[in-house]
């Protein structure tokens, strides 16, 4: 399926998108993931949390909607 | 009471409201970007009680976004310099300056005597010191972060709702996430954040509509888009911090978050006699290393897989690139376990190894 992925911060300057439609043919946020690594090596050492339908996931949750955002924490006030 | 005039004419304040405003008590984590906006509504507002606490100076590059500051306040303390502007825009209500660094020894006294604490400070150790003390406490946060262009706004630990340890369990690596003084930050986004923020104590002290918790709103000053994203509460983070009351004061926040990591080349780390290397990637990741005694556990796993680890031997972590291995030296750390990343990470030592390979077998 088509997935929506909304990238925010400094991931955006990682992936030189705020926002992309990736092709994903597997099932689970891991396997999400081990693809957007894939793609941008350097995420991998990035904090972030993973969105999907606007609900933060944890564990290696089922990809079952296209609205995806990774979300890193600021520290800036 | 025509100060308040116009929020009593509002039927969701009225008098008792502006009561309710007056009785409550917010504490304000720095007087910065973020803790100048909040602190000029929330002082206009009326709050009857408005703490502030900042142990830095007034700076000129402050003033671009630091708005409660003028010239005149440089070199000043940012809590007395706050104070003095506000008591000038109200003189009817009690503000508290306290010209220190927020610690683990004064942060439980302090949030103890507010009814709100707003988190409007601008590094990571402080973030998660406020947000233990809070829940231990059991106070509310008003949390707001921001980088560049982009803001974060939530309300933490609210009416049994999740703490930022729900959203962010543990810190990032240390110097992972820049500053605002680091990369710059558009002057009028804290003031947009921060007047969130402000928004969000007034509808907690009126009872206002329905609270940023258990949520995260993220705005965006480019596309002028909001994300409102939904995140549940983990038991397990919140259990953490309660068990871990009577170590509070003694726990070294800077430490874990913006601690000075222990790094060692691989050449350094293949002459340690007794050494045990980490793996900390995940198994798949290439190129493989074969060395004597490496055990391989990935980031994620180490917390679980302390009993592999060798406390007689120099434990030495590494990654691909040396950022993941930083961030499983700062783990072990929270365990009383020391430890070193490998700079430069696998490929390095690979080559380390290689090179000493060949210098062996030239020496035969």
């Amino acid at each position: 399926m088509k997935l929506n992925i909304k990238y925010f911060g400094l991931l955006a300057e990682v992936t030189k998108c705020d926002e992309e439609v990736v092709e994903f043919t597997e099932t689970t946020l891991s396997a999400l993931l081990e693809q957007l690594f894939a793609k941008y090596p350097s995420l991998k050492e990035k904090d972030f949390q993973v969105a999907q339908n606007n609900t933060i996931v944890s564990g290696d949750a089922e990809i079952m909607e296209s609205e995806i955002a990774l979300l890193p924490p600021f520290s800036g006030g | 009471m025509e100060r308040y005039s116009r929020h009593i004419i509002l039927s969701e304040v009225g008098p008792e409201g502006q009561e309710r405003i007056s009785r409550s008590k917010v504490l304000v984590i720095g007087a910065g970007g973020l803790g100048c906006p909040v602190l000029q509504y929330l002082a206009a507002a009326g709050i009857g009680t408005l703490g502030i606490i900042d142990f830095d100076v007034v700076e000129r590059s402050n003033l671009q976004r630091q708005v409660l500051f003028g010239t005149s306040s440089l070199g000043m303390n940012k809590a007395v310099a706050a104070r003095e502007r506000l008591t000038d825009l109200n003189p009817t209500i009690n503000i508290e300056a306290y010209p220190e660094r927020l610690t683990t020894n004064n942060a439980l006294n302090l949030f103890e005597a507010y009814d709100i604490i707003v988190d409007g400070s601008d590094n990571f150790a402080t973030r998660y010191l406020v947000n233990d003390a809070a829940i231990l406490c059991s106070k509310p946060v008003v949390y707001g972060a921001i980088y560049k262009f982009e803001g974060q706004v939530s309300v933490f630990n609210y009416d049994d709702g999740p703490s930022y340890r729900c959203l962010f369990p543990t810190p990032p690596a240390a110097g992972s996430v820049a500053n605002c003084s680091e990369v710059g930050v558009l002057g009028v986004l804290p003031g947009i954040i921060g007047s969130m923020q402000a928004n969000e104590v007034l509808k907690i002290v009126l009872g206002l509509g329905s609270v940023l918790s258990g949520k995260i709103l993220c705005y965006n000053a480019k596309s002028s888009e909001t994300i409102s994203l939904s995140l549940g509460k983990n038991s397990e983070a919140y259990q953490k911090v309660l068990q871990g009351r009577s170590q509070f004061e003694g726990r070294n926040y800077e430490a874990t978050c913006d601690m000075v990591i222990n790094e060692i080349t691989a050449e350094e780390a293949i002459r340690i006699k007794e050494v045990q290397f980490i793996d900390v990637r995940d198994a798949h990741e290439l190129p493989r290393i074969q060395i004597d005694g490496c055990v391989q556990i990935p980031l994620d796993q180490l917390d679980g897989q302390l009993e592999q680890l060798d406390s007689q031997q120099t434990l030495v972590l590494f990654c691909q690139s040396g950022i993941r291995s930083r961030k499983g030296v700062q783990l072990l750390e929270q365990h009383g376990i020391n430890s070193y990343s490998l700079l430069g990470g696998a490929k390095s030592l690979k080559q380390q190894l290689k090179m000493e390979s060949e210098c062996d077998s030239a020496k035969k």
